[in-house]
């Protein structure tokens, strides 16, 4: 443990804040993505599905246009049309949207091994870092410190979901539409349509949040690249209680919890690596917990979400 | 302020003229006409599914109609939605509230607006709605959130959205349903004002005779879809209007009232707390007795409490703190202690809260008693023989009208409905029966009906706790009336010498 001595057990300390940011990032997106989604009332449990398509096409168009910007853009769109399906399908008579976003998930996951094969042995160029930790000789902390181009847009995407919720005519809409649809119907607005360009907009950051995994860390694709960030994304809105900020602040939260395993593993404590890697989803439950009653609903809750159809 | 508005044209005449709708076979409206003189307060009286709800959405164009026209300022119009309708200074209020609880008054009002910036600078808008709000009659803080405005300032805010998007010819559909008598007093004379000053003019569906007699310019009276009279409101008394609106048929099958010993008490409610589904008390210290052979009537506008205290009696819900017996024994509404001590209940919307749809009729009946001798076949068994020669003895018993016993329940008219959740429940010896808005939405028959199957179990000594917000059932069943106000029970008065006034009051909250 050469490397890690120059700094000791301060290791474990940074090396969770770099993996808070490191981690988080696709959790921060395809969570404000679920965000977006469930504020216009609806639940679109295919998000893990549309991260794992993202991934693969990010990796394959990376490596085809040696663009890995062109990468995420592609990841993006790609999420676009599932989100349109889910949205549309959504909106007919007896379709139940958790019931449809199981099944979109699976489909998404099955589409990306099919369609992703023959990029499993090429490598395809990353996704640039900015090197935070220049100013330091120490080679830990410049690892930990060089800071991925999407986690900064994702810092200013969060806030600036807030402010469009709050002041924005779209924005607005969006939260009529999720709180009282009838209401909505009666202000002239077509919910329906409405809810589709929330799905949409949701999938095209799924998308991107899984060009993020392919793309930069863990930076490669396989079929074991997804570890359930899409699912996690449902319970991380909740959590936020349906806030963008508070998405960010609950993402890094669960980022920082995924990177106690490998920091403690990079100082030498081994023991217990597999329980340490369980955490964040020992933290979700525990924050679930924490948060659930029987007898009360949260009153961020958007209430057309409570609509059982 | 009306030297400024005294230059505001006078709002346009609107008239509709021979409207006809059908639903499919159903013919909901035939031919039906009526004229909105400018600046005038015009009721749409009826009973319910008399087709004034489809007259008025023919006139939003929120349905189109069949046949007929709409007129407004003499020009027809083909309005096609409410977006439409508020171009041609027509806006409706409903009777549900359209208005976002999560947000604020100032944002209820922007939002209602058509055409909204990209943008919106909540500040300026603000400072805008400061300045629409000077020149209302009333007002209220733009800053507080809507989900915690009493019902009165919420159809207030209703009203306000309509005047601040310009409407002159507003559309209510039962605006005072949800208000306490004061605050409908309030509101509808406050409209009444508007429309003398010549700011707007009011069309507003109705059924009670008392807001013609008292607000009203003209009215409409509408029996299964037809105009079967109407006239200066002045001109006419309720009896007379009464008559247009039911006709001939009056099936007012009465049960003598006989008069029961003053029985045990069982019913005790004891400081009874409880919190709705997001943790606000809305209970707060309960106390009430039921003796056998008494009706005890509940009043109060909805949403004070009667809602959660019949779900504690159900079983449907733990309160906080507090205690309930029944028959001298705690009682937690489980199915073992609903059975033990002979709790019955009739709630509102028996539908959704008292059968399960998609099941048969026969099966909704027996969903009491299914797991007991003698329905039961080897201990786990059920018979269905049994509980269909059971049902089918009930269908007879209480004038159930369904195709057959195996009918899914979900298929049948709401009367019909609460007909077999009467069977249900009245069947046997009751000790304590709770009934919720019982009559809620049913059709004149079925309620006279239900009504005289609550008397005859309060005649056979059972203790009735009728929880309503409709102040003439309270009066028609009750032998002793509480007023439920914020969670309390807030006055108590014998029905014989209730004053409608003093309990008009408590429900408002003033003493």
């Amino acid at each position: 443990m050469a490397g890690a001595s120059g700094i000791g057990i301060w290791g474990v300390p940074l090396g969770v804040l770099g993996g808070a940011i490191r981690i988080s990032t696709p959790f921060l997106f395809v969570s404000l993505g679920e965000c977006v989604t469930e504020k216009s009332g609806r639940v679109n449990l295919g998000l893990e599905g549309t991260l794992v398509m993202g991934a693969m096409s990010a990796y394959a168009v990376s490596y085809l246009s040696g663009s890995p910007w062109i990468g995420v853009l592609a990841a993006g769109l790609v999420g676009v049309p599932f989100g349109a399906l889910h949205g549309w399908l959504s909106s007919r008579p007896r379709v139940n949207d958790i019931a449809l976003g199981i099944a979109m998930m699976l489909l998404g996951v099955g589409l990306a091994f099919y369609l992703g094969k023959p990029y499993i042995k090429p490598t395809a160029p990353h996704l640039p870092a900015l090197p935070l930790g220049f100013w330091s000789d120490n080679a830990e902390v410049r690892a930990a410190l060089d800071v991925n181009a999407l986690f900064v847009l994702g810092l200013v995407l969060a806030p600036t979901l807030g402010w469009f919720f709050r002041s924005t005519r779209p924005g607005l809409v969006l939260r009529i539409v999720g709180e009282n649809a009838e209401a909505a119907r009666a202000m002239g607005y077509d919910v329906d349509r409405v809810r589709l360009f929330a799905t949409m907009a949701g999938g095209f950051l799924a998308g991107v949040a899984g060009s993020f995994l392919s793309l930069f860390y863990p930076g490669s694709w396989n079929e074991r690249l997804s570890s359930g960030q899409g699912l996690m994304a449902v319970a991380l809105v909740i959590f936020a209680r349906w806030d963008p900020l508070r998405c960010l602040y609950a993402s890094l939260l669960f980022g920082g919890a995924s990177a106690i395993g490998p920091a403690l593993q990079s100082v030498g404590i081994t023991s217990g690596y597999y329980l340490f890697n369980a955490a964040p989803y020992v933290l979700t439950l525990l924050i679930m917990i924490a948060s659930s009653s029987a007898t009360r609903t949260s009153a961020d809750m958007p209430a057309e979400l409570s609509v059982l159809r | 302020m009306s030297a400024a508005l005294a230059s505001v044209p006078a709002p346009p005449a609107l008239e509709a003229v021979g409207i006809t709708k059908r639903f499919g076979d159903s013919t909901v409206l035939d031919s039906a006409s009526l004229r909105l003189a400018p600046g005038s307060v015009h009721a749409i009286l009826g009973e319910n599914g008399a087709g004034k709800s489809t007259l008025v959405k023919c006139i939003m164009g929120f349905y189109r109609a069949d046949a007929g026209e709409v007129t407004i300022g003499g020009k027809v119009v083909a309005l096609d939605g409410p977006r439409d309708a508020q171009r041609h200074g027509l806006g409706m209020v409903y009777q549900h509230f359209t208005l976002v609880e999560n947000m604020t008054v100032g944002e209820n009002l922007v939002l209602s607006r058509a055409e909204l910036p990209f943008v919106v600078d909540f500040a300026k808008e603000r400072r805008e709605i400061d300045a629409f709000m000077e020149r209302m009659p009333f007002r209220l803080d733009p800053t507080r959130i809507v989900r915690n405005l009493a019902a009165g300032e919420k159809q207030k805010l209703e009203i306000l959205k309509q005047l601040y998007l310009g409407t002159r010819i507003v559309i209510l559909d039962e605006p005072t349903s949800v208000l306490t008598p004061a605050e409908a007093d309030e509101v509808l004379s406050l409209l009444g004002t508007m429309a003398k000053e010549g700011r707007i003019s009011v069309l507003m569906i109705t059924h009670k005779f008392r807001e013609v007699v008292g607000f009203a310019d003209d009215v409409t009276v509408l029996r299964r879809g037809a105009v079967v009279g109407g006239g200066k409101a002045s001109e006419l008394s309720p009896a007379q209007m009464a008559e247009m609106m039911v006709g001939s048929e009056v099936p007012r099958a009465s049960v003598k009232r006989s008069a029961v010993e003053g029985g045990a008490v069982v019913l005790e409610v004891k400081g009874l707390r409880a919190a709705d589904d997001i943790g606000v008390e809305v209970l707060s210290g309960v106390d009430l007795l039921v003796t056998e052979g008494e009706v005890v009537g509940v009043a109060g506008v909805s949403g004070n409490g009667q809602d959660e205290l019949v779900e504690i009696l159900a079983g449907q819900r733990a309160p906080t703190s507090g205690e309930v017996r029944v028959g001298g024994a705690r009682y937690g509404g489980t199915r073992t202690e609903i059975s033990a001590r002979r709790v019955r209940l009739l709630p509102e919307a028996p539908l959704k809260n008292a059968c399960v749809a998609a099941l048969s009729v026969s099966d909704n009946i027996g969903l009491r008693v299914f797991d007991e001798s003698p329905y039961t076949v080897a201990r786990f068994g059920v018979s269905r023989g049994a509980l269909r020669r059971a049902a089918e003895a009930a269908i007879r018993a209480f004038g159930i009208r369904t195709p057959s016993a195996d009918a899914a329940i979900g298929t049948l008219s709401g009367g019909n409905v609460q007909r077999a959740v009467l069977a249900r429940e009245l069947d046997g010896r009751i000790a304590l029966l709770v009934a919720a808005n019982p009559c809620f939405g049913l059709d004149f028959g079925a309620v006279a009906e239900i009504r005289a199957r609550i008397l005859l179990a309060r005649n056979e000594g059972a203790a009735v706790l009728l929880v309503s917000t409709d102040l003439d059932e309270i009066f028609a069943l009750s032998d002793r009336i509480l007023v439920m106000s914020e969670g309390r029970i807030v006055h108590e008065t014998p029905a014989e010498s209730a004053d409608l006034g003093v309990i008009g009051r408590h429900m408002a909250g003033h003493s």
